[in-house]
């Protein structure tokens, strides 16, 4: 079973529309939106849930009021600011550590189990998806963004899939390395602006940092031509392949309003150079 | 006054407004809270210079007090420590820094070193204060970073704080505490999308917040409506404008080029002011 991972250190350079689209062309894929903070590939592919799992990330300290005695012992011992000088937890800064519970001499706080959101295994027209929605203002996007891999693992498995397209996160964090943890290949989508650049770089060195193959994908690559052939320029020098070239285009927004991948919204110009790129990554996954 | 500016979804013009914003306005410093990706230097073309480096805490064990108990493995909710029949093994990178090993371990052999996942930079001149926080390749925690980012907060002036795109741990770090949020979106399904969960975060947390709308010629026109019915100000919109994308594109701050928006983003400021 090989896996996939659509990233681009960088939001909003197409990422999901890309990814939305080679699921449409994968003809024995699962699908995995691990963006799982702000996710949207939903919204193309308007799954319809078959199971939700119950995802309890971190635990939270609580303090019982009636056994508390002020002694301001857990704040001194709270490494994360989350105790306030009044003694009373900041849900928000809580890491859910258990230092305050361990130190506090009267027993007074209990790390409690929080729900932080939930997990979804879902049917679509492209075949079965692992999806979930973080709690607001939940921590742990990590833990949860392994759940759903390990839940796409089984549906591959389940459902004799020999593929998983991860729709990825932005960023380089915590999220993004569980993301991309162990994956077979990523395909980062850039846009040839002077931030798409530097992040271009920062998120190839996070591959890297993991051992992990990556292809680039250009969007919009006529917005600044000469920052494209920058970027090639750069591709190059690493040793990356640039697997596509994508113009700017309305068609993508369209289709996202008539709840389309592309592919199915129009067969021009972008959804062929899509067709290329899949055809090309393909071929390199296996 | 400290305003953040913030969106859900990534790439709809945060950081091109907090730029603008800034060099429209007086009195301010600008801090980039997206430590994952930071790119507001890109625009300000400012030399920076080193603050300091971001420390965790992270356990050294010494083997030779070390009896392979396993108290202290237990402790962690992080499993950043394991303990095997004769060693014990520190995942630096899973490590929160919380201290609680040590204080569990009954053989005192758990001592702390620190360990840098990032630095905060400041720049050298200009006539802005600029500060980032830029996160090391690999690290995973960004709230840290960004916590000590905003302690170089001057009261006495506007403080702009650049978050990064999403809803979780580190967009909370970096709205928290700001009397005012900007939510930049565009009208498209999943600019709207992640718009409402944004906006849920914000009343969550109890900050007032208003919206622009970048692009707001593309897609349609669910954001406005939205914003309509539920009393949400739209404290400004920026047109899809081949110019503006082209600056962009090329790191120049589009107030440089078209001084009219100068006046605009002054009296954004006065918006956020009366409403607030
Ligand atoms: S559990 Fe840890 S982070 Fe939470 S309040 Fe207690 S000491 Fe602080
Ligand atoms: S300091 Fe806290 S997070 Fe780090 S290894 Fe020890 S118990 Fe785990």
């Amino acid at each position: 079973m090989k896996e996939l991972t659509v990233i681009s250190g960088k939001g909003g350079t197409g990422k999901t529309t890309i990814a939305a689209a080679l699921v449409s062309l994968a003809e024995n894929a699962v699908i995995a939106d691990c963006d799982v903070d702000a996710a949207d590939m939903h919204l193309i592919l308007q799954p319809e849930i078959i199971e939700t799992i119950d995802f309890s990330g971190l635990k939270v300290a609580s303090i019982d009021e009636t056994l508390c005695i002020k002694c301001g012992i857990c704040k001194d011992a709270c490494r994360f600011d989350a105790i306030t000088n009044d003694i009373r937890i900041d849900i928000y800064g809580c890491e859910g550590c258990g230092v305050c519970a361990y130190v506090c001499p009267e027993r007074a706080i209990s790390m409690i189990e929080r729900k932080a959101g939930d997990a979804y295994n879902s049917e679509t027209r492209f075949g079965p998806m692992a999806h979930a929605r973080l709690g607001i203002a939940e921590e742990a996007s990590g833990l949860l963004v392994a759940v759903v891999r390990d839940n796409a693992r089984k549906l591959a498995e389940k459902y004799d899939r020999d593929l998983i397209i991860i729709d990825g996160p932005p960023g380089t964090g915590c999220s993004v390395i569980a993301s991309i943890a162990g994956v077979d290949m990523v395909l980062v989508v850039t846009e040839p602006s002077v931030s798409g650049i530097h992040d271009l770089e920062r998120i190839l060195d996070v591959a890297d940092h993991f051992n992990i193959p990556a292809v680039v994908c250009i969007n919009k690559y006529d917005i600044n031509e000469k920052n494209s052939l920058i970027i090639e320029e750069y591709c190059k020098d690493r040793g990356i392949e640039v697997v596509g070239k994508l113009p700017y285009d309305d068609a993508p927004t369209k289709a996202m309003i008539q709840e389309m991948t592309v592919i199915e919204y129009s067969d021009g110009e972008f959804s062929n150079k899509v067709k290329n790129i899949w055809e090309n990554v393909r071929e390199k996954l296996t | 006054m400290k305003i953040a500016i913030a969106s859900g979804k990534g790439g709809t013009g945060k950081t091109t407004v907090a730029v603008n914003f800034v060099l429209s306005i007086e009195n301010v410093q600008l801090f980039d809270c997206d430590v994952e990706e930071p790119n507001c230097h890109l625009f300000l073309g400012f030399n920076l210079e080193k603050v300091e480096d971001i420390n965790i805490l992270t356990p050294v064990v010494d083997k030779t007090k070390c009896d392979f108990c396993g108290k202290c493995s237990e402790f962690c909710q992080f499993n950043a420590i394991a303990v095997l029949p004769e060693d014990v093994l520190v995942f630096p990178a899973l490590c929160h820094g919380c201290g609680g090993c040590a204080m569990v371990c009954p053989k005192d052999a758990i001592v702390y070193e620190n360990r840098s996942i990032g630095i905060i930079e400041k720049s050298k001149g200009g006539n802005i204060e600029f500060y980032r926080g830029v996160l090391n390749i690999g690290e995973a925690m960004a709230s840290p970073v960004i916590k000590a980012l905003k302690k170089h907060v001057d009261e006495s002036k506007t403080a702009i704080f650049d978050a990064p795109p999403g809803t979780a741990c580190p967009v909370i770090s970096s709205v928290q505490g700001a009397d005012y949020c900007i939510l930049v979106t565009e009208s498209t399904p999943f600019g709207f999308h992640d718009l409402l969960l944004a906006l849920d975060v914000l009343r969550k947390l109890e900050i007032p917040f208003g919206i622009i709308i970048n692009r707001c010629d593309i897609g349609d026109d669910r954001v406005e409506k939205y914003c309509d019915t539920e009393g949400i100000p739209v404290l400004m919109k920026i047109p899809h404008d081949r110019k503006i994308a082209r600056l962009y594109s090329e790191g120049i701050p589009f107030v440089n080029r078209m001084p009219e928006w100068k006046v605009k983003f002054v009296q954004l400021l006065d918006k956020i002011q009366a409403q607030i």
